[in-house]
């Protein structure tokens, strides 16, 4: 066991058991994964990516590159889950993964003898021929050999949740920065939004053994996170990662509700997607630590200096018995200090520094030296320093490495700043106003001491604050170490043998001397040649060191390479948390009707029209086939009386002195003339002369409307009509309002649809009072309705419209009334078939790339007057015999198939897109005439009624059908049955 | 983003709907001719910097805003009625 006997973060009366790899270890809540099995002496958790080498934690923080693992069982399994961040619950499954058959034996680690074929490049310059064999051979086994881990393969069963936030000041990172700044600001009365990755407040100060105003740094975190606590204008957001940063004041946040649990409370989700919106932010996210390349750096035992004092001092865990420091810089030194007396033997504090006094201590102090070579199969057990005087080995288990600190600039490049470099510190440090309203604070901009994140993260919540008009309170300092960070730049050791700079990618600084040679000398070229960076952890721990050799080998500063791009998200996050509520109904919502009850209960069958679930069909007893069903609805419209809710089409109010002027604009025909009590057919053009819409206007009164628009473009000509009145024609006292779901609205049609409704309706409806194109209010069991002589079957027919709360009833009292009449509901089949028989239009001819003249309304584009569209749609080649136009079509051999989507092409000419003549937008079988039917543009069509055209079908791969083309509407030409 | 409505307040960006250039406000009168049109309706500048634009608040009072922004940054400028724009 390596737990040391006392200190730590961990409760250590209560021990909890986890596996790993199938077997059980104990653990102790405030555990990572990664601790934990360090406890255990588990050094190997994980193969490399590329060339399968055995690996350890690096890290004991969210930019780990290697620690990842499988975390969960069947559907709930997660991938790539980094065992520094994953807190250890009882009955936690963790499982290494990307080897084979075991993690101490894999197969694939042959790729690792293979290496010295296996650059940067490799794969570009190898499989470049045959082409075929890529996508067969070459990227299967490639991908099966790299890796990380595996999905379940099934739906992910958890829940996740998008949430939103607004407060004044978003402090992003809980450290003393962080957690001085919500003090700051929360005791000004600000409104307070704290977000930290990790589950305990206190960033650094839990890993340190500095103490702040006499207490341990971890204990002052805690006071002061029980005062934000008791702040009710300050919400902590432990485990909460602030993942992107974005205009005016946008962030992205992951939240991990119950990842640290055996599985969330029924209906809780597992990760929330915050969105924030913050008036300020404050980036107190701290500091990464950087390693320094030398050969075979990579063992398990290899260690970042500050992850082992955070595993010694947090967690209570000795990662060795014996272990040497690597370092650059003074913070390095720490770690020895720490190591010691935690027990562990310290044989050597290397530091690359020639020209500084080592400390002493029960050590062998090198200044001026470098780690050369590294020993152990799967873990570390010996290392060979090179020394101003010559070459020492030592025998240890665990190795810290610190190369310096870089500021953590990630979320102030997401709006595409570009950090510069501080060479007193050697990193870069945040470009001043990169995001705008965001100050980075602490660590996070450079100050590595204790006492000037304090500082710092005091001034920072007092700067913001002014900004918004509080005032600064006048809150204390505590006192803190304000030690000097001393380093000088050391980025890799010039010896034999491979010295990675990306471990999870496998990239090492040979790769990069490579991509130079070859000419990829852009940091950005030499990233993707390379790879470098380009892995789950995007370089947190890698990519400074990538291109300061970049920089090196160009002969150029490290200020003048520059870096990558940074993008969001900071750390990974899963598509599901990204994507929360936006899956199945929360990104197609489903709307119904008021009788979708009644439908259900009359056996429909539905039809989704939008968002509209519309009811397609009611099967009767022994109907076993859509059509057969239709046929006989269709035959019923024709013969008695069928009711259809025709609630979904778009109804829009309007009113104002000018709606009638206002109509005039918006219609290509004229409706200012229309009087009161009638209904007129209109057209809409867009802006380019094509036509938009149609539908109907009724006039109510000499200032109010009522029009319909199709189902589909409710929301369009909607928005539309706002921008006309509020943009174009402001001047107009017109006022609009969407009342299509105030209304319950149905269609009765047949012969028998004035029989049946008159014994509903108090008014007298005969055809004087109500004749075709009139509307009238009426009232039905008391209740005020409106009735309108509209028809979209060819036939008698009416739409009557009550309170949509009467919608069910209504739908129940008019199809009783039918049946008895012989009639009953009918679907959108039958409507669809109504229509084309009688000619009548929708988007399936109006597409958008239709003018009125196409369609045969030509004369429905008012010459009196303006209106949108009208000037485009006299463009030369709108309209005339070039274009194809609305015609009739019907199979010569009457029994023949014809189908929508069909190309119209002429006898003895190829079926080509040279001899295209036209195409057919829809088509059904027509009962009532005893085959099928189609509605299709024809070139020239008008002209060309009587002659004969073949349909090729090209997608249905039907074959052909002879047709003739025939003039509309199919059924009723005169319109006797429609007026009665 | 977010835009100010004059009508609801700061909201959201995904509560407003993009149509495009404010030129869009500038409708030529009906007897001006197709040449008059085609330049209303197809000829846009691509600014890099401030951009004068139409959104509307669908998912709020459904007003029409005239917003300027920079293209650049998204910082916006200004946002008012489309309705209250001098022409």
């Amino acid at each position: 066991m390596s737990r040391l006997p006392s200190d730590g973060l961990i409760d250590r009366e209560k021990i909890i058991r986890f596996s790993f790899d199938g077997k059980s270890y104990p653990a102790h809540p405030g555990d990572t994964l990664a601790s934990a099995l360090l406890a255990n002496d588990v050094r190997l958790m994980g193969r490399s990516f590329k060339y399968h080498r055995p690996r350890g934690a690096l890290t004991a923080g969210s930019e780990e590159p290697n620690a990842l693992m499988e975390v969960g069982r069947g559907a709930h399994r997660v991938p790539n889950t980094r065992a520094t961040v994953q807190e250890v619950f009882n009955g936690l499954e963790a499982r290494s993964q990307n080897r084979w058959p075991s993690l101490r034996y894999d197969a694939l680690s042959v790729n690792d003898l293979l290496a010295p074929f296996l650059g940067a490049g490799f794969y570009y310059k190898t499989f470049m021929w045959p082409k075929t064999f890529w996508e067969k051979l070459y990227e299967p086994i490639i991908r099966r050999a790299a890796g990380l881990g595996r999905l379940s393969g099934e739906a992910d069963p958890a829940i996740y949740d998008r949430a939103f936030a607004h407060c004044d000041i978003l402090v992003i990172g809980g450290g003393p920065a962080g957690l001085m700044a919500a003090l700051t600001a929360g005791e000004a009365g600000a409104r307070v939004i704290l977000a930290d990755e990790d589950f305990h407040l206190g960033g650094r100060l839990l890993s340190e053994r500095d103490s702040v105003d006499d207490m341990r740094g971890a204990d002052w975190a805690a006071e002061a996170a029980a005062r934000l606590g008791g702040m009710p204008n300050v919400r902590i957001m432990r485990r909460t990662t602030v993942t992107g940063a974005y205009d005016t004041g946008t962030f992205g946040a992951l939240e991990r509700v119950a990842d640290h649990i055996s599985g969330p409370p029924d209906g809780c989700a597992r990760q929330t997607f915050w969105r924030i919106t913050a008036r300020r932010a404050i980036l107190a996210g701290g500091a990464i630590e950087r390693p320094i390349a030398f050969p075979a750096n990579d063992r398990p035992g290899i260690m970042m200096a500050g992850a082992v004092r955070s595993y010694l001092n947090r967690f209570g865990v000795a990662p060795a018995k014996q272990m040497a420091v690597f370092t650059n810089n003074d913070d390095g030194w720490r770690t020895a200090h720490d190591l010691v007396d935690a027990g562990v033997e310290v044989p050597a504090l290397i530091d690359t520094r020639a020209d500084v006094t080592v400390p002493q201590g029960p050590w062998r102090g090198i200044a001026g030296g470098t780690v050369i070579a590294t020993r152990g199969r799967l873990g570390l057990n010996g290392i060979t320093v090179r020394t101003p005087s010559g070459e020492a080995r030592f025998r240890v288990g665990g190795l810290a490495v610190s190369g310096g600190w870089n500021p953590g600039v990630h979320l102030t490049c997401h709006l595409n700043g570009r950090p510069k470099w501080q060479s007193g510190i050697a990193a870069f440090v945040p470009a001043e106003g990169a995001v705008p309203g965001l100050s980075p604070t602490g660590a996070a901009n450079g100050i590595f001491s204790t006492h000037g994140a304090l500082v710092f993260g005091r001034s920072s919540a007092d700067a913001a604050l002014k900004t918004l008009g509080f005032s600064t309170s006048n809150i204390t300092l505590p006192d803190a170490e304000d030690a000097p960070y001393r380093i000088t730049p050391f980025w890799f050791v010039d010896a034999p043998g491979r010295a990675w700079l990306d471990f999870q990618n496998d990239v090492t600084v040979k790769d990069v001397k490579l991509a130079h040679q070859e000419n990829f000398r852009s940091v950005e070229h030499m990233k993707r040649y390379t790879t470098l960076g380009m892995a789950t952890d995007q370089g947190k721990t890698s990519n400074i060191g990538g291109l300061a050799i970049l920089a090196d080998l160009a002969g150029q500063t490290i200020a003048e390479t520059g870096t990558t791009t940074f993008r969001p998200p900071y750390s990974p996050v899963q598509i599901g948390a990204f994507g929360a509520r936006a899956e199945g109904k929360g990104f197609a919502p489903e709307r119904f009707t008021a009788s979708h009850a009644h439908a259900q209960e009359l056996n429909a069958t539905f039809v989704e029209a939008g968002l509209w679930h519309r009811a397609a069909w009611f099967a009767q007893g022994g109907e076993t086939n859509w059509r057969e069903s239709c046929d006989r609805e269709v035959a019923m419209v024709r013969s008695t009386v069928g009711i259809a809710d025709v609630s979904t089409l778009g109804k829009i109010d309007v009113q104002g002195p000018d709606a009638a002027a206002f109509l005039d604009h918006v219609y290509s025909n004229m409706i200012s003339n229309l009087r009161p009590g009638r209904v007129r057919y209109g057209l809409m053009l867009r802006e380019d002369g094509f036509v938009m819409d149609d539908g109907t206007a009724a006039r109510l009164s000499e200032t109010h409307f009522v029009i319909t628009t199709t189902t589909a473009a409710a929301g369009q000509v909607m928005s539309h009509l706002e921008f006309c009145a509020q943009c174009l024609w402001p001047e107009l006292d017109v006022a609009l309002v969407s009342v299509t779901e105030q209304w319950g609205q149905f269609a009765i049609a047949g012969p028998l649809s004035r029989d049946l409704l008159s014994e509903m309706i108090a008014e007298n409806i005969s055809d004087t009072e109500l004749p075709y194109m009139a509307h009238m209010p009426v009232t039905v069991a008391g209740i005020p309705g409106r009735l309108f002589r509209i028809s979209f079957s060819g036939e008698r027919a009416y739409e009557l419209a009550l309170p949509s709360g009467y919608g069910d009833a209504l739908s129940r009292a008019l199809v009783e009334r039918a049946e008895a009449m012989g009639g009953g509901a009918y679907g959108m089949e039958a409507l669809n078939v109504l229509r084309i028989e009688k000619g009548l239009l929708t988007h399936a001819e109006l597409h958008g790339r239709t003018t009125a003249d196409d369609l045969g309304l030509a004369r429905m584009v008012s010459p009196r007057k303006d209106c949108i569209g009208k000037v485009m749609s006299q463009r030369p080649g709108l309209h005339g015999p070039e274009r194809t136009q609305l015609v009739g079509l019907q199979p010569v051999d009457l029994a023949a198939e014809l189908t929508a989507g069909a190309h119209l092409v002429n006898p003895g000419e190829p079926a080509t897109r040279a001899h295209h003549q036209g195409y057919i937008t829809s088509a059904c079988y027509s009962p009532t005439l005893g085959h099928r039917i189609a509605l299709g543009f024809a070139k020239n069509g008008r002209a060309r009624l009587g002659e004969e055209i073949r349909a090729v079908d090209f997608m249905r791969q039907k074959g052909e059908t002879l047709c003739r083309i025939v003039p509309i509407p199919f059924v009723d030409p005169e319109g006797g049955k429609l007026r009665g | 983003m977010r835009l100010t409505c004059p009508h609801c307040g700061e909201r959201d960006a995904r509560e407003f709907t993009y149509l495009g250039s404010a030129k869009l406000l500038d409708r030529p009168a009906g007897d001006t001719g197709a040449e008059a049109f085609h330049e209303y309706l197809h000829i846009r500048e691509n600014p890099a910097g401030p951009n004068a634009e139409l959104w509307q608040h669908v998912m709020g009072c459904s007003a029409w805003l005239h917003v300027v922004r920079d293209t650049r940054t998204h910082v916006v400028e200004s946002v008012s009625l489309a309705s209250g724009v001098a022409r």
